[in-house]
């Protein structure tokens, strides 16, 4: 036990009250300390800083709302549709809880998807910080099963056909898929058994995963210390420090960085009271028009498509066809004979590696495209988590980087967006043949980058942080 | 870290009664992963169906519930029947021999695709992703169909179609024709879905 501390009999009662408490629960103060008033960050933060806080922020916005939803929500197949529509109309202010909840799930895509693009162009994954990005992947994957499950809760027509197309995906896995879905479903149809079961994941299971995931991310966070536009390390063995021991580029998270958040936390909520008061449904893109009307299992809309946010990873499923197999079946070859030719490994490697091509190449001939197609979509977001591995380039940051790596990046992004234009639009043979070429460029960044990320000569890298005072 | 040295039979007994306890909480978790399963009465609901087929005339299509799958129970025109086996050149697997056994029941894997000619019973699910497919029985020319169209069904969502006997058409996303459920004749005018004679 630590040692008890007293204070002066003349000390005001707060400092007493201060006291008692934390002779009784000193971890709480440590704590205080460690990730608040004693945490230093770099003090070259720009505003791509921003959205962690804001991530923070809008999962409490879900959890509050999440709490006062389900107090009005009923997860029955026949009482859905309707108790979303009672919250709407009937319940004193119902209306602004459910479209601060359904705006928030899209605000927080929005957030995490720049959060990652800060990440991605700074470096901030990188050595020692790989397991802060992994928690981070971690947590978007989380997400994005919140997002899913959670949209089938209205019992819209698009709930059930989207959680229908989704669910029927995992059918298409060989041998295990067909009894797979059964056992997601629980009947043999999307039905009541899916809805409560999607209801009591939304609302405890994964929300509960994905707080200890955001705690997991926060504390190696702060153990390894946080990145910056620099990629400088502030707190390296040779970073120059003051008399005890704080790093000079730092500064304390709580004042400093707490006050800069407010600011953010100000503008975006500006942003975001205005789609909730002006356009919540946003023209279809956060709430799509066929989900106010309920679902019907004889019936399929017209046109399915995913929430927005899906759509770059639903591109990529339809990318997959039988013509597109051919490519990617000569993309593994083009592969393997690569690795065999220039690589310098032993030849019981290159060996390996001929056999484990030739059955790929076997597994693709024999599986339907189907199957690949979902293999390609979730590859899209499990491939981010090997990104530490896959960047071999000298520097962090992308401003020390060749100017080139900048258009490179450039049309990474856009590339992305193209591919989540199309995810929207019904199939179409230009649409399909551009997401086909936007699929692979996707998976040609990533699986080519440590080859490409070594090209070219890096800009010199400062010994400290670049910051002028304000 | 004590510098006592580790006594090993006490650590072999550990390591035994972890494994014991890793089992037991393996055998645990068996409940809650069945708990998945379709539940009794949701088995109960696949219980088979019985139509009064009376009602359909030539050229029309009745849609029942059966496990909540809708399917489907078209009349054919004698027409419509004419121009199936002209179509098999343009068909994925035109007499259904890819896994036969998923497809249809012995008594339905025939050009028809059915026990009557007359009469296909199949479930109205596309075999891609589950959705269902709507009618398009008007032939000829029309959007997102070939100008050769006999009349079929067409899946909105990712563009599968199929011709009159449920059997889809080549280069399309859907892998296999529409599903044949186990059904049979009561009577003249009376089916029952979900089961047959062999049952």
């Amino acid at each position: 036990m630590a040692e008890f501390h007293e204070v002066s009999p003349n000390a005001s009662a707060g400092e007493k009250l201060t006291n008692w408490f934390e002779n009784r629960l000193p971890t709480a103060f440590e704590a205080y300390r460690v990730h608040m008033s004693e945490y230093y960050a770099p003090k070259n933060f720009n505003f791509w800083y921003i959205f962690g806080s804001l991530a923070m922020l809008v999962l409490v916005i879900q959890i509050v709302t999440g709490i006062f939803l389900v107090m009005h929500y009923k997860p029955d197949a026949a009482l859905a549709f309707a108790s979303v529509e009672y919250i709407m109309r009937d319940v004193p202010w119902g209306w602004l809880v459910r479209y601060m909840h359904s705006t928030g799930a899209s605000a927080f895509f929005v957030v995490v998807y720049l959060h990652m693009f800060r990440g991605l162009i700074y470096g901030s994954y990188r050595k020692p910080r790989e397991l802060v990005w992994i928690f981070g992947c971690a947590i978007f994957l989380c997400l994005m099963a919140e997002a899913f499950m959670g949209y089938l809760l209205p019992w819209g027509q698009m709930s059930y056909w989207g959680a229908q197309v989704i669910v029927n995906l995992f059918a298409a896995i060989p041998f295990i898929g067909p009894d797979l879905a059964l056992l997601i479903r629980g009947d043999f149809v999307v039905g009541d058994a899916t809805l409560n079961r999607f209801f009591s994941f939304h609302v405890i299971a994964v929300p509960l995963v994905l707080l200890g995931l955001v705690v997991a991310h926060l504390m190696a966070l702060h153990d390894v210390g946080s990145n910056n536009p620099d990629g400088v390390e502030i707190k390296g063995p040779k970073a120059p420090k003051d008399g005890k021991g704080h790093p000079l580029d730092g500064i304390p998270f709580h004042p400093y960085y707490t006050v800069h958040d407010i600011f953010g936390v100000s503008v975006f909520l500006m942003v975001f009271t205005a789609i909730i008061f002006f356009a919540p449904e946003m023209g279809g893109y956060f709430l799509e028009y066929n989900n106010f009307i309920p679902a019907d299992p004889f019936k399929t809309p017209l046109h399915i498509a995913p929430v927005w946010y899906f759509t770059p990873f639903y591109s990529m499923l339809r990318a997959v066809t039988d013509e597109m197999m051919y490519a990617l079946i000569a993309c593994v070859l083009a592969g393997a004979l690569f690795a065999v030719a220039k690589m310098k490994m032993a030849s019981v490697f290159k060996g390996a590696i001929l056999v484990v091509a030739a059955v790929v190449v076997a597994m693709m001939l024999a599986i339907d495209a189907k199957f690949w197609g979902v293999v390609a979509m979730g590859g899209g977001v499990v491939i981010l988590f090997f990104l530490p591995w896959l960047d071999n380039s000298p520097v962090k940051s992308i401003r020390y980087r060749p100017s080139w790596h900048k258009y490179l990046y450039a049309i990474f992004v856009l590339n992305f967006l193209v591919l989540g234009y199309l995810g929207m639009l019904p199939p179409s043979t230009i649409g399909g043949r551009v997401s086909q070429a936007g699929t692979l460029f996707y998976f040609g960044f990533f699986l080519l980058m440590p080859w490409w990320s070594r090209i070219g000569t890096p800009k010199q890298v400062p010994d400290r942080v670049i910051f002028a005072a304000h | 870290m004590s510098d006592t040295p580790v006594d090993t039979s006490k650590r072999t007994w550990m390591i035994a009664s972890g494994c014991a306890g890793v089992v037991g909480g393996a055998f645990t978790a068996v409940p809650f992963v069945s708990s998945f399963q379709p539940s009794e009465r949701a088995k109960a609901a696949g219980a088979a169906v019985e139509v009064d087929i009376a009602a359909i005339k030539p050229g029309e299509k009745m849609t029942v519930e059966w496990r909540g799958k809708p399917v489907w129970i078209v009349r054919r025109t004698p027409e419509q029947l004419a121009a199936l086996p002209k179509l098999d050149a343009q068909l994925a697997d035109p007499k259904s021999e890819r896994k036969p056994a998923d497809q249809a029941p012995e008594y339905a894997r025939n050009e028809n695709r059915s026990i009557k000619p007359e009469y296909l019973v199949a479930v109205g699910i596309c075999t891609h992703l589950g959705c269902s497919p709507s009618d398009k029985f008007t032939t000829g020319p029309q959007p997102s169909l070939p100008d050769d169209w006999q009349g079929g069904f067409f899946c909105p969502c990712h563009g599968s179609t199929f011709d009159l006997a449920g059997r889809v058409f080549k280069n399309k996303p859907a892998p296999d024709n529409l599903e044949v459920p186990p059904h049979m004749y009561l009577s003249e005018t009376k089916l029952l879905i979900g089961e047959d004679k062999k049952a």
